[in-house]
Parts: C-alpha cells; sequence; structure tokens
C-alpha cells in the first residue's frame, strides 16, 4: 500500500456536528513528498479535517486512510503509535507552558526514544537551529512572542522527524517578516526532510506560493482540486469569490437567517429556535 | 523553582506528615501497642443495671487503669447485662474469685467505668472466670426517687 | 407543558452524560497508575503544588479553629466544672470532624480551583491536542499525576491541620486560660482511640481527597475551552466539591459513627 503516490486517502467522509453535517461524502488525496495546502472559508472544518486525519475525532462515516492504516479503526495503541509518524502544528502553537523550551522540543525525544540525554540535546539543538531560535532555549514559552512560539512549536513538531507534517493556520496574526520565514521554513523542511505537508489556511497568497496541489472546500465537499495555476484559472464561480475575496457570490456572506422584513415586524414573536 | 527544592519539599511534606500521623498516635490518642489484646486476659461480670457503661471504658483498681471493658451484651439466661473485661497480664492470677466489681462514675456527669476491689479468697480469677458480686450503676432517677419517698414518710 | 418535561428530561440527560465522561476520565486516569510510578517525578512535582503549597493555609486555618475551640469550648465546659476535659473536647472534635473537613474545603478551594484553572487551560491553549498528537495520553501525563497527588496530599494536610489545632487548643486551654497541662492530655489520652478516632479522621480524608480531585480534574478537562469556560468550571469545582465533602461527611459519620 505504501508503494502508493498517496499518503492519506479520504473516501467518502462524513462528519456531524450536533447534526450539522461538516463534510458530506468528502473525498481527498494527499500525495506523498508534496506541499498540499487545504483552503476554504472559515467554517468549513479545515482544522476538523486535519483531526480526524491525527485520530483525534471519529468520523460518522466514510474512511480516512493513512500510509494504508484506515485510522478510525485503529486501536489507541495503534493510534498512538501511528502519531508519532505525524508531526501537527496547532494554530496557538501550543507549547507546554511548565516547561522551557529546550524541554518542549525535548518532549517528544523523551517519550517516544531512550536515547541518551547528550543525544537529545544535540538532536534538540539541531531543531532549533532550524527555526533559528537555538539561543532562545532557557526562555520559558510565556517570555516568547507569537511568532517565536510557533517557530518552537515547528522544531518540537519535527522532532522525531515525521513522514507527515500537518500545519493548522501557520500564516494568521503573523507579521511579514516571520510570514516570510515560516513560508520558507515549510517549503524547506518538506523537501529537506521528504515529508508530506498537509497545510490548512485563507490566506491565498502564502498557499498559492509554496503548494504543490491545492484543494478548495466549501459546503463540506471539494469544490476543486489542482495546482496552484489550475486553481487560478478556475471557472468556478465561488473559486473565483474566495480567491478574489468578494463579499457577495455563491458563498453566503450572512449567516442563514429569516426574511430580515419579517424578523424585525414580528420581532419576539418567533421562538428561538437552538 | 529547582526541581531539587521541589523534590526536597516533597519529601519534608510527607515526613512531617507521617510525624504528625505519629504525634496523633501516641501524643493524642495515647495508643499504647503493648496493651493489645494478646496481653490480657478476659474475665465476665454481671450486673443488674449498668447505667451508661460503653465499650473501651476503663477499669481500674485503687484508681489505677488495670483494663478496659471489651464488649457489653444481653445475658438472656439471667436477664442481666455480661460485661466482658480485658485485664492486663500483669494482673494474671491476682484477682481473687471473690472480687466485687462497680460501676463508678467519674465527676458528676462523667462517663462510667468499672471499679474492681479484691476480696479475701485463695482462689484466684483465671482467663474467662465470672464476676458475681457486683454493684449496679447509680441511676440518678432512682436516687431522686428514694429521696422523695423518704421525704414523703417523714 | 411539552417545553417544561423536555427542559427537565434535557437537563436530566445532559447530568448523566457528565457523570458517564466523569466515570470514564476517573477510570482511565486510576489505570494510568503504571505511567505514573514510571514517571514518579510528575507526581512529586503535583504532590508539591497541591500539597506543600497548601501548608501554610492549612497550618493557620488549623492554628486559629484550634485556638477558637479551646477558647469556645473552655467557656461551656466551665459551667459544669469539667474543663479539665477541654483536650477531649478539642481533639475530638477536630479528628472526627473539623480537620477532614476544613482541611477538604480549604483544599477545594486552594488546590482544586487551581488544578481546574490549569488543566482548562492547557485545553484551550491546545496543548491537550498537542501532547495526543505527540502520541503522549494526556489523561495518564496530565490527569493521573495530579489524581493521585491529590489523594497523597490531602490526608497528610489534614493529619498536619489536627496536630496544629490541638496545639493551638493548648496555647488558649493552658497557657491562657490555666487548664492544668496533665489533664489536658491525660483526658485527650483516655477518651480518644486511635483506631476509632483518628483514622477515622484519616479515611474521611483520604475520601474527600478522592472526590475533590476528582471534580477538579474532571471539570477542567471537560470545560468549554473558553475564558468563560474556565471561570465557570473553576467556580464549579469550588461548589460542588464542597457540597460533596459536606454530603459525604454525613454518610461517612453516620456509617463510622452512627452505631451507639
Amino acid at each position: 500500500m505504501s508503494d502508493t503516490a498517496n499518503l492519506v486517502e479520504i473516501n467518502g467522509l462524513t462528519f456531524l456536528r450536533e447534526k450539522r453535517a461538516i463534510f458530506s461524502d468528502l473525498s481527498l488525496r494527499i500525495p506523498k513528498g508534496k506541499i498540499t495546502a487545504i483552503m476554504g472559508p472559515s467554517g468549513t472544518g479545515k482544522t476538523t479535517l486535519l483531526r480526524l486525519i491525527g485520530g483525534q475525532l471519529k468520523p460518522d462515516q466514510g474512511n480516512v486512510v493513512v500510509d494504508g492504516l484506515g485510522v478510525p479503526g485503529l486501536s489507541r495503541k495503534q493510534l498512538f503509535e501511528l502519531r508519532q509518524r505525524m508531526g501537527m502544528l496547532f494554530q496557538s502553537g501550543a507549547l507546554f507552558s511548565e516547561l522551557s523550551v529546550f524541554e518542549n522540543v525535548a518532549f517528544p525525544l523523551r517519550v517516544h526514544t531512550s536515547l541518551p540525554d547528550d543525544m537529545i540535546r544535540d538532536l534538540v539543538l539541531i531543531k532549533l537551529e532550524s527555526v533559528g531560535l537555538r539561543g532562545a532555549r532557557d526562555l520559558m514559552p510565556s517570555e516568547l512572542s507569537g511568532g517565536m512560539g510557533r517557530r518552537v512549536a515547528l522544531a518540537r513538531a519535527i522532532a522525531l522527524d515525521p513522514e507527515l507534517m500537518m500545519y493548522d493556520e501557520p500564516f494568521v496574526g503573523q507579521d511579514p517578516i516571520t510570514l516570510g520565514v515560516l513560508v520558507k521554513l515549510i517549503r524547506q523542511l518538506n523537501d529537506a526532510l521528504n515529508m508530506t505537508t498537509v497545510l490548512v489556511s485563507h490566506d491565498i497568497d502564502e498557499c498559492l506560493s509554496i503548494a504543490d496541489h491545492v484543494c478548495v472546500l466549501s459546503g463540506g465537499q471539494v469544490l476543486v482540486e489542482g495546482t496552484p495555476e489550475e486553481i487560478l484559472k478556475s471557472d468556478l464561480a465561488e473559486v473565483k469569490q474566495f480567491i478574489q475575496g468578494l463579499p457577495d457570490g455563491p458563498v453566503p456572506f450572512r449567516y442563514p437567517a429569516s426574511d430580515f422584513a419579517e424578523d424585525i415586524l414580528f420581532a419576539g414573536k418567533s421562538g428561538v429556535s437552538v | 523553582m529547582t526541581t531539587r527544592w521541589i523534590e526536597i519539599s516533597v519529601g519534608g511534606f510527607v515526613i512531617a506528615g507521617s510525624l504528625a500521623l505519629l504525634l496523633l498516635a501516641f501524643k493524642v490518642s495515647g495508643l499504647d501497642l503493648s496493651s493489645d489484646d494478646k496481653n490480657a486476659y478476659t474475665v465476665y461480670a454481671h450486673f443488674n443495671n449498668i447505667g451508661g457503661l460503653k465499650p473501651r471504658a476503663k477499669v481500674t483498681m485503687a484508681g489505677v487503669t488495670i483494663g478496659r471493658v471489651s464488649a457489653v451484651e444481653i445475658d438472656s439466661q439471667w436477664y442481666d447485662a455480661k460485661v466482658t473485661l480485658k485485664i492486663d497480664n500483669s494482673m494474671r492470677n491476682k484477682l481473687s474469685t471473690d472480687t466485687t466489681a462497680m460501676i463508678l462514675t467519674s465527676g458528676l456527669l462523667g462517663e462510667n467505668y468499672i471499679g474492681l476491689v479484691v476480696g479475701a479468697e485463695e482462689e484466684m480469677l483465671a482467663d474467662g472466670g465470672e464476676i458475681r458480686d457486683t454493684q449496679p450503676a447509680l441511676v440518678l432517677e432512682d436516687l431522686i426517687g428514694k429521696f422523695l419517698s423518704s421525704m414523703g414518710k417523714e | 407543558m411539552l417545553d417544561w418535561l423536555q427542559h427537565i428530561g434535557h437537563r436530566v440527560l445532559s447530568v448523566v452524560a457528565g457523570l458517564g465522561r466523569s466515570a470514564q476520565l476517573l477510570i482511565a486516569a486510576l489505570f494510568g497508575v503504571g505511567y505514573v510510578l514510571k514517571n514518579f517525578r510528575l507526581l512529586v512535582k503535583q504532590v508539591y503544588v497541591t500539597g506543600v503549597l497548601s501548608i501554610a493555609i492549612i497550618g493557620v486555618s488549623g492554628l486559629f479553629i484550634g485556638m477558637v475551640l479551646g477558647l469556645q469550648g473552655y467557656s461551656i465546659l466551665v459551667d459544669f466544672g469539667a474543663e479539665e476535659a477541654l483536650g477531649q473536647m478539642v481533639a475530638l472534635t477536630l479528628l472526627r470532624e473539623l480537620s477532614p473537613v476544613v482541611a477538604a474545603l480549604l483544599f477545594a478551594g486552594r488546590a482544586g480551583s487551581a488544578l481546574t484553572a490549569e488543566i482548562g487551560l492547557m485545553k484551550a491553549t491546545e496543548q491537550l491536542a498537542s501532547m495526543e498528537m505527540i502520541g503522549v495520553d494526556p489523561i495518564k501525563r496530565v490527569i493521573a499525576p495530579r489524581l493521585y497527588a491529590g489523594i497523597i496530599a490531602l490526608p497528610l494536610l489534614c493529619i498536619l491541620f489536627s496536630v496544629v489545632g490541638v496545639w493551638g487548643g493548648m496555647l488558649v486551654g493552658v497557657e491562657w486560660l490555666g487548664v492544668f497541662e496533665g489533664s489536658y492530655w491525660g483526658n485527650m489520652q483516655a477518651s480518644v482511640s486511635f483506631i476509632h478516632d483518628v483514622l477515622n479522621g484519616v479515611i474521611k480524608s483520604v475520601v474527600f481527597a478522592f472526590v475533590v480531585t476528582w471534580i477538579a480534574v474532571f471539570q477542567g478537562y471537560d470545560l468549554e475551552p473558553t475564558s468563560e469556560g474556565i471561570s465557570r468550571a473553576t467556580t464549579k469545582t469550588v461548589v460542588h466539591g464542597s457540597l460533596a465533602v459536606l454530603g459525604l461527611d454525613f454518610v461517612l459519620t453516620a456509617l463510622m459513627f452512627g452505631d451507639f
């Protein structure tokens, strides 16, 4: 199975949250060794998709296959073994606040390997150097800026040299310099460590600049899939609206509501349904 | 806060807690490991009325504690109270068979306990022996009743 | 009417679901004992946070409660001419009731709320999720050491509370009000039983520790990861924890001291 070109395959995935379908019958391929960007407007469940791949959530229907293993059917032990081959960068960085920068990066090494201390030290310093923060090793997470925190988290996520690296909104809230550094880092890491990268974002420019493969999600399904050039040339109205950032189009700007005039005139008469 | 200091203080905390438990055991509860039942022998005493006597009450002789009450039950043959006394081994074979037992009260409102007075017999009480010569507890209501009836006669 | 019924039904169902989730968490955490023993330092760190850092508040409260008991007890007993019994009154009140209960209430407020807030913050900042993704079970790594640390720390704190309280009662009764020291200790030793009073008090405290810590870690683990959710869960820990302690205290007292 592992000789196929796709590291992750999602087949007929349906996921409900409080009876609202986040995904309905979604199918998606993530090719090996490439950077795949999953894009879409807010609320299309991009983060949820990463959690489904990581096995933190279970799909209501369909299957998620990572390197030939069906994630929802794995036992807890097998799942934790699989996760050692995955790295994930969370939106908030999610550094362990009680551990120093060094210990944060050393954490995966300490729990999953029995390497001697000096070897762990070397590995941690290599990872920190690759994100340019070797000098910050003794700081606590609370002393780092947001961008630095995310880079430390990146170093931690790649500590075990994962085969699959997932980024959850890596570009949100970053200044232009950090943004440039991050984009370059993601590309370099992917190529140098021979990883497969999944990137979830709604930052069009950055995504299109580094991705090899782009999926645009909308309404719980894949709208369009292809290289960045193909996406840019797409004729679909929804894709155009998303890429050009227009308020009106097929994707509604407003949350579904009853008729505006009716709502105002009959205020208080219709019960609020939850 | 270094790991070393944390570990030292936790060690100190656990030791302080254990010492405090020992303090509670010996200083507060007066736990005496030597006075458990292995070092005691059993004597039964029958009373018409035990008043407020409870298990664990002390058994004294001349005011000195020599044992404890271990159980209080009703004797269905005689319909009196059968009290099990655990007497310290140092008093083994030193209580005569005509020893009398009485139920005393410490202070006006204090707890009941048992006082023993040795008799004149040569023969000694064995383990499981019985004391028949007893004085029941003073029950306040009885006393008042007697007092009132003697008042009425005058 | 039907809406009202539905409301009640919804509430009951959500309470039952919560109980189920908390039982699941408890069982998973208790099974983490092997992990905790292998990573003993995690436990030591948590005993420090929940136990050592609570010593000050426990010591001061114990001293004052003991002193108040000495004063109140004296003023009551002196009317009966029984002030010699002060020692046993102070000791029995503390050992059987006040130490386990007050220490548990203070523990819920001091350590329990901190546990909830800490775990809640770890959840809100995705630390628990990222731990899962690294391949470490947060229930074993985060919840289990905290649960076991609470069960170890509170009984020790309760014992310290008793000792300090008895000493505080002696300070007031003997040093200030002039009860004869020999009868303070003598009466105490004559009436306090190690198994019946001291051990039962410690057993109570173990039960309270278990329940309060369980509530604290569950509220932290189960909360809604927002700042409002954290503050609500922290309040819940203190309220539910205190009520559970007081309710259980009645049950345990009835079981332990109810047979006259």
